[in-house]
């Protein structure tokens, strides 16, 4: 029963409110990227640019009763997995060799 | 199929190759793999085969790219075995090398926009590491760290656009995609033009596009030479071909939208790239803004969207890998495989230290600033014809100006070759180097007098 009133209320949301706290989410995490300077918080931004695309997929997915939408957010769930763990491989090597998780740390590179 | 599972297994294979001790045979049996993908690539020629319930499409304008660019990797394997096996975890650098070409296959031959996620991805995680694979060299770790930033947040944008059309299409399907656009091409709802706009910037970040083009110079610095070479052929042509795909299989229905967007991106990528270039001292610098501006000119025969588009970027692609490739390698001996490259007094009387590595270069220059009777002229000549023949005269007449102006930078490096002089001692060459050069400079020539062929391939 509980269930089913859950699902009703749900059901009542319309899709525009998915469509905006996804971009909302999305936005947070392009600015936290551009703005941010500990590299541990711009992952974090990434994978919340990330999760505002599934939220998205899996709202349209269930707003069309479509199964493609969430299948593709399994898709993008794995390979966020697999990127953080090369992101953070990445993370781990910098921070051997300055001892520091900030972005200034690194600016040898610049025209 | 057959290559991406040959490839990918050989992979996994390079992989076990550390726990079971056969090292030594990697770069023969590699070498022999690559071999095999562009051999089924002929094999497979005309057939069209659709993949995993039409996900992927084994058309001829994908199996021509599988070949030209195991072709590349291959030459790219005869100079790089000495990066490679010079230090250590040799067996993963082949292993992440081959399945950086699983991706790419992926890339060029996808038929749904799940499939064209996971090949980028497949793609750009191997080459994050690869950047990075100098462990205890700075620049190394920040370009590599640079390029995983930056790639995925561009990874970011494509998906959102995805999700968008997803939202508006109800499918991720390249053709029922291009079907929708086909039906409402009149008035495209607004969220479809704005998933248009946020995939234009994530394929725009992966080819480097100006004003999505600013990691690139750094990242294709910092990380190793070879390294670089690979990112600026392979995954290169693997980007431009994708976004092509996309836009004209998925958003061709729909050009309004997206052709003043990516025609301004072209001549700003021309100009920014050689402009700026012209100003470098080091030649890995120099070449990585070259590198930015050739991808200007590709987008040019991707607004044209002309039937001659296809083989136009197809011998493009391949000259100007061919070119770069060549450019790379000798960079890479001539600074003595230091990471940040070498200046240009670097080459300083080239000429009289090792001929052919002299003719080398200046073949390459020649080449990439698309002097004939080289391949990259022709290159060059089958991107604005096919601008021309969609009526676009002045994208062409900007991107005249804008190769003149790389002729300057272009020129530099061989002036230094012939007409300056330096007291350095002669530079031997190994055999596999000898080979390369040699293959580079005969296929440079060789295209230049066959192109009609090439381009003919993709009618």
């Amino acid at each position: 029963m509980v269930q089913e009133t859950m699902a009703n209320s749900l059901h009542g949301v319309p899709i525009n409110a998915y469509l905006t706290l996804s971009a909302v989410l999305f936005s947070i995490g392009v600015l936290g990227v551009l703005y941010r300077r500990n590299i541990i918080v711009i992952f974090m931004c990434i994978e919340l640019m990330l999760n505002a695309v599934n939220l998205l997929l899996a709202a349209f997915g269930a707003f069309r009763g479509d199964s493609n939408g969430q299948v593709f957010v399994f898709f993008i769930m794995a390979v966020a997995a697999a990127e953080v763990a090369v992101g953070l491989a990445i993370l781990v090597m910098i921070y051997r060799n300055t001892r520091s998780t900030d972005i200034d740390s690194l600016g040898k590179l610049k025209w | 199929m057959k290559s991406l599972l040959l490839l990918s297994g050989l992979g996994i294979g390079a992989m076990l190759a550390e726990l079971f001790n056969f090292k030594k045979l990697l770069f023969p049996l590699v070498c022999l793999g690559l071999l095999a993908a562009i051999g089924v690539s002929v094999y497979d020629w005309n057939t069209d085969i659709r993949l995993f319930n039409n996900m992927l499409r084994l058309d001829n304008y994908a199996l021509v790219f599988t070949a030209s660019m195991s072709f590349i990797t291959l030459l790219w394997l005869l100079g790089a075995n000495d990066y490679i096996e010079h230090e250590t975890h040799v067996s993963d650098k082949y292993a992440l090398t081959l399945f950086t070409l699983v991706g790419a296959f992926v890339m060029v031959s996808y038929n749904n926009l799940t499939m064209l996620f996971i090949g980028i991805e497949i793609l750009s995680l191997s080459m994050y590491v690869l950047a990075g694979s100098k462990k205890n060299d700075l620049f190394s770790n920040e370009a590599a760290l640079k390029y995983f930033l930056m790639g995925s947040f561009a990874t970011g944008f494509l998906l959102f656009g995805v999700a968008l059309i997803y939202g508006v299409t109800g499918s991720f399907h390249v053709e029922a995609i291009g079907d929708y656009c086909l039906a409402n091409a009149g008035n495209l709802p607004t969220m479809f033009i704005t998933a248009i706009v946020l995939m234009m910037i994530g394929m725009a970040f992966k080819v480097s596009a100006t004003p999505f083009h600013f990691w690139a110079p750094d990242v294709y610095t910092g990380a190793p030479s070879m390294v670089t070479a690979y990112m600026a052929t392979v995954v290169k042509t693997a980007a431009v071909v994708a976004f092509a795909r996309l836009f004209y299989n998925a958003f061709g229905h729909a050009p309004v939208v997206w052709q003043i967007a990516i025609s301004l991106m072209a001549v700003l990528t021309m100009f920014v790239g050689n402009v700026t270039a012209v100003f470098q001292q080091n030649v890995k610098r120099m070449l990585a803004y070259s590198s930015v501006a050739h991808a200007g000119y590709l987008l040019i025969a991707l607004v044209a969207m002309s039937k001659l588009s296809g083989g136009a970027i197809f011998y493009y692609t391949l000259s100007y890998s061919l070119a770069s490739l060549l450019a790379f390698h000798i960079l890479f001996t001539v600074s003595g495989n230091k990471n940040e490259g070498a200046d240009i007094s670097a080459f300083n009387g080239l000429a009289k230290r090792n001929p052919l590595m002299a003719f080398g270069i200046t073949v390459a220059m020649l080449s990439l600033a698309g002097i004939p009777p080289l391949a990259g002229f022709f290159g060059k000549y089958y991107i604005f014809n096919a601008a021309i023949e969609a009526g676009r005269y002045k994208l062409v007449i900007l991107a005249v100006i804008a190769s003149l102006i790389s002729v300057y930078y272009y020129f530099k490096v061989i002036i230094a070759v012939y007409f300056k002089q330096s007291n350095e001692a002669a530079i031997e060459l190994n055999g596999l180097h000898k080979l390369l050069y040699l293959i580079c400079v005969i296929l440079l020539f060789v295209l230049a007098i066959i192109p009609e062929l090439i381009v003919s391939m993709l009618k």
